[in-house]
């Protein structure tokens, strides 16, 4: 299998760290949506309680702030395989692979209607993230 | 019951598909004048801070974090995510236009499939409601998608 020309890392590792970037990503993506669905409404609690307000809301939320660990752990463990796996492959496999964990992810701990249009809209946009790196 | 979107919603969802493109193309030109990083010199990082077009670039994205949350507040995660993948087309053409890269028949054919994804949330319903725990606290709306569970 060819990855590219400078790549240090074996298969396995080259996939797990990928899978690590997709799988924080995920987390982060989906504690922060759960959040701010508890949450409710940005934009009645901005009119109710000014931007100020609604900043002490979000940032009060424990599941928020784990999401944008989440995000965090997302962002540096993409710093570490970008150390060992080409941009070219990383960028493009972990962001494809986000698209697709967010929306199993959202059905199963979201309850979100994941109909036959939205895993459409999720493999189509995989798929076209994936051709964007060519 | 459809779930739409009104107007303002939709400046929402730009506004994040916006300041996420523009905020990452300048970010990259930023960068590309500060010169590479390494770990040996961390001290550029500083440096990038001071450099106008990474300073607006963070400013963009500081937008885009504001408006993707407020997005999610009123809208599913499987909604707002394709919905904004426009902003990566957003990004190609910035890159021909303004930076002057070449885009690959690959990239074409990847913006297309894009579009394409996009288009087919464009017109479903944003969020997914659930009925209530208890009978007693009445029928809940129940968006058009929930209720069909299939294509429109």
């Amino acid at each position: 299998m060819i990855y590219a020309s400078h790549i240090h890392a074996g298969p396995i590792e080259t996939w797990s760290t990928i899978l690590t970037v997709a799988a924080t990503a995920v987390a982060g993506d989906v504690l922060t949506a759960g959040a701010m669905r508890r949450i409710g409404d940005l934009d009645r609690i901005r009119a109710k309680s000014g931007l100020g307000g609604a900043i002490r809301v979000v940032t009060s939320s424990p599941m928020f702030l784990l999401g944008v660990l989440s995000m965090a752990a997302s962002f540096f463990s993409l710093l570490f395989t970008l150390s060992n796996v080409d941009l070219s492959l990383a960028a493009p496999a972990s962001a494809s692979l986000t698209f697709l964990g967010n929306a199993f992810a959202a059905k199963i701990f979201l309850k979100e209607n994941v109909n036959r249009r939205r895993w459409m809209a999720a493999l189509f946009v995989c798929a076209g993230v994936f051709l964007l790196s060519k | 019951m459809k779930h739409t979107l009104t107007p303002q919603r939709y400046l929402i969802l730009l506004a994040v598909m916006l300041t996420a493109s523009v905020g990452d193309t300048l970010l990259s030109h930023g960068m590309a004048q500060v010169g590479p990083v390494s770990l040996a010199h961390l001290g550029l990082l500083l440096a990038a801070l001071r450099n106008l077009w990474v300073i607006t670039g963070i400013l963009c994205l500081l937008g885009f974090f504001a408006s993707y949350l407020t997005a999610l507040s009123w809208a599913d995660l499987t909604f707002v995510l394709p919905s904004t993948a426009f902003g990566y087309v957003v990004v190609a053409f910035l890159a021909k236009y303004w930076q002057h890269e070449t885009i690959t028949v690959y990239r074409w054919v990847g913006i297309l499939l894009i579009v394409c994804g996009v288009g087919f949330v464009a017109n479903g319903p944003s969020l997914t409601l659930h009925e209530p725990q208890h009978p007693a606290d009445g029928p809940a709306p129940v968006d058009q998608g929930a209720t069909t569970g299939g294509t429109q």
